[in-house]
């Protein structure tokens, strides 16, 4: 107990008028590690996925980080301390430059964002440290291109970027490679084991391929309720998981994963 | 981008634009000019909240009425020098901003207007059965008085030139804002809200910085106009003017710097221009308003803006 873990949920519960979209959650986190969160629609994946990030405030429960108890905490503080979220829609700023997107985020260590007498200029010197975050997910070239004219792959791409820029200790990633194609899907892998290096990624997926050979732990929800949790490997031979979540076409769902790489 | 409306490229034609801004009283009658001045000032400040932060205000004439009050009030009774007068008006919009901002800033959308609605249609009230703002007859007779104890504002032209150089001032100071590091932040918010959250920005503190400079600058176009009429009356205040401001707006160019001026300046010139054909007028307004809509979404300066560059580049 305790160190190993860096997010920890005790009876976590959710209710929304009567209807209890998540339920009695005990997640563990273990540090540095990928740690998947899937299951089928209405599972509550990303109702616990904003009541973590404290964009939704909890019923029942508790929430700690890195032991320390999260629960009443407000989101931009929970940013600050080290735990950064994405969302399913690709969140980007669209008017803003791809450039001035990643600097935005460097901005706040900088610690001049009240400054609204200050020249726009003493931002220039975020500039070498933002270029080099947008070379390493491959939007280097759009460096002056409005963030809202991108395609949906490479806004994801800049969104992560966006996040690294914040040097997070642990990042929550919503459906990351949702309405993506096998290619950016691929891309999107590569680039998020990338970035797991001393790091702690939580990511919400929808579909359990894409997570498969990613993921350390996956934890299985099903109508508010943890079904199983453990590895890939554990996960596909649970049979209340084939049942619940992969349905008859299991062997084929395995296939595929192993295929996607 | 829309921010950068005066990069260095356009200096030439900031520079061309002020020279005009000195000699057009020589040319067009400067009580005019003065009004269009204030009313430009005031859709300016309006327009951060507006094209800036995405907030619309449907309360801002009480800032303007507000400090127009106060500063006349400072100007007559209590005997204060301009500068004075209008430093108390700005100091009131200000704390009134700080207020009203504090109460609406949590809401948004169409919450948020009516917020501000609300609490302007209050100050509106407040100045009818206060007994110092005089009622329907307003507070007339203001005295323009020496600037620093110095100058005598008492000249048509000198007020003029003091006007525009406070408009000038105070353009220079909203275009800095929205082009500091706190003016990135605001457009960030603006984009999108909950990412700006989610990278541990405090959005709600940006918001009440943009509504209490947005604030206080309406309350300085107020102080002026209430100085350059001699006179604040229930007419500041109303609810007419935080309609008008958006109109403005929106018709010069909403996120642009110069756009709100001009939108300011064109419907001051629509109202004198149309002032013999009486309430018709709202009506003329109003189909202008329909059609730019729907021909420029942008505003003027947003559908000239792209021209202009063209043609910079070009030349």
């Amino acid at each position: 107990m305790g160190d190993d873990f860096i997010v920890e949920t005790r009876s976590l519960t959710k209710e929304f008028k009567g209807f209890v979209a998540v339920s009695d959650v005990n997640l563990r986190v273990r540090r540095h590690s990928i740690h998947a969160l899937i299951g089928p629609n209405g599972a509550g994946k990303t109702t616990c996925f904003n009541l973590v990030t404290k964009f939704l405030t909890p019923s029942r429960g508790q929430i700690l980080f890195n032991g320390r108890d999260i629960t009443h905490t407000q989101p931009a503080a929970i940013a600050r301390q080290g735990m950064v979220r994405s969302f399913q829609i690709s969140a980007v700023f669209g008017h803003l430059t791809v450039l001035e997107n990643v600097r935005v985020a460097l901005q706040r260590k900088q610690g001049l964002s009240l400054q609204f007498w200050r020249s726009g200029d003493c931002l220039n010197e975020l500039n070498s440290r933002a270029e080099e975050l947008i070379e390493a997910v491959g939007v280097a070239e759009y460096r002056d291109v409005p963030a809202g004219e991108l395609s949906y792959g490479r806004k994801r791409a800049l969104e992560i970027a966006t996040t690294l820029a914040l040097d997070p200790e642990m990042l929550l990633l919503d459906e990351p490679m949702a309405g993506m194609g096998t290619e950016d899907v691929k891309r999107t892998a590569e680039l998020i084991r990338r970035v797991s290096a001393n790091r702690t990624i939580l990511m919400v997926e929808h579909n359990l391929s894409v997570v498969a050979d990613l993921s350390d732990t996956i934890t299985v929800l099903k109508l508010g309720h943890v079904l199983a949790e453990g590895s890939y490997a554990e996960i596909s031979n649970n049979p209340e998981v084939v049942e619940a979540y992969m349905g008859s076409g299991h062997g084929d769902a395995a296939g595929g994963a192993a295929g996607h790489g | 981008m829309n921010a950068v409306i005066i990069s260095s490229r356009q200096k030439p034609f900031v520079l061309a634009l002020l020279g005009l801004g000195l000699v057009l009283p020589f040319a067009i009658y400067p009580v005019f000019l003065m009004k269009g001045l204030c009313f430009g000032l005031f859709a300016a400040a309006f327009n951060l909240l507006l094209g800036y932060v995405g907030l619309l205000s449907f309360g801002h004439a009480m800032f303007f009425g507000w400090s127009a009050y106060i500063t006349a009030h400072a100007a007559k009774e209590w005997g204060l020098t301009p500068e004075l007068a209008i430093l108390a008006g700005v100091a009131l919009a200000t704390l009134l901003g700080l207020v009203v901002g504090w109460l609406a800033i949590r809401r948004q959308g169409i919450y948020f207007a009516m917020i501000t609605l609300a609490l302007a249609q209050l100050m509106y009230f407040v100045a009818v059965q206060a007994p110092f703002t005089h009622g329907e007859d307003g507070i007339q007779g203001v005295p323009r008085g020496r600037l620093f104890g110095l100058i005598d504002l008492g000249d048509t032209l000198t007020m003029y030139y003091f006007v525009f150089a406070v408009f000038v001032a105070s353009l220079l100071f909203l275009y800095r804002v929205v082009n500091s590091p706190f003016g990135q932040i605001l457009k960030a918010i603006r984009d999108n809200e909950p990412r700006a959250i989610s990278l541990g920005y405090e959005v709600t503190r940006y918001k009440l910085i943009a509504f209490v400079i947005s604030a206080a600058f309406a309350g300085l176009a107020g102080s002026l106009k209430s100085l350059v009429f001699q006179l604040a009356s229930l007419a500041d205040v109303n609810w007419h003017i935080s309609g008008e401001v958006v109109l403005m707006t929106l018709l010069g160019g909403v996120g642009t710097v110069l756009g709100p001026t001009v939108g300011g300046f064109l419907v001051v010139a629509i109202q004198d221009y149309f002032a013999g054909i009486g309430s018709l007028v709202i009506i003329i307004q109003g189909i202008i308003f329909v059609v730019c809509v729907l021909l420029f979404r942008s505003g003027m300066i947003g559908v000239l803006t792209p021209w202009l560059k063209r043609r910079g580049i070009n030349g």
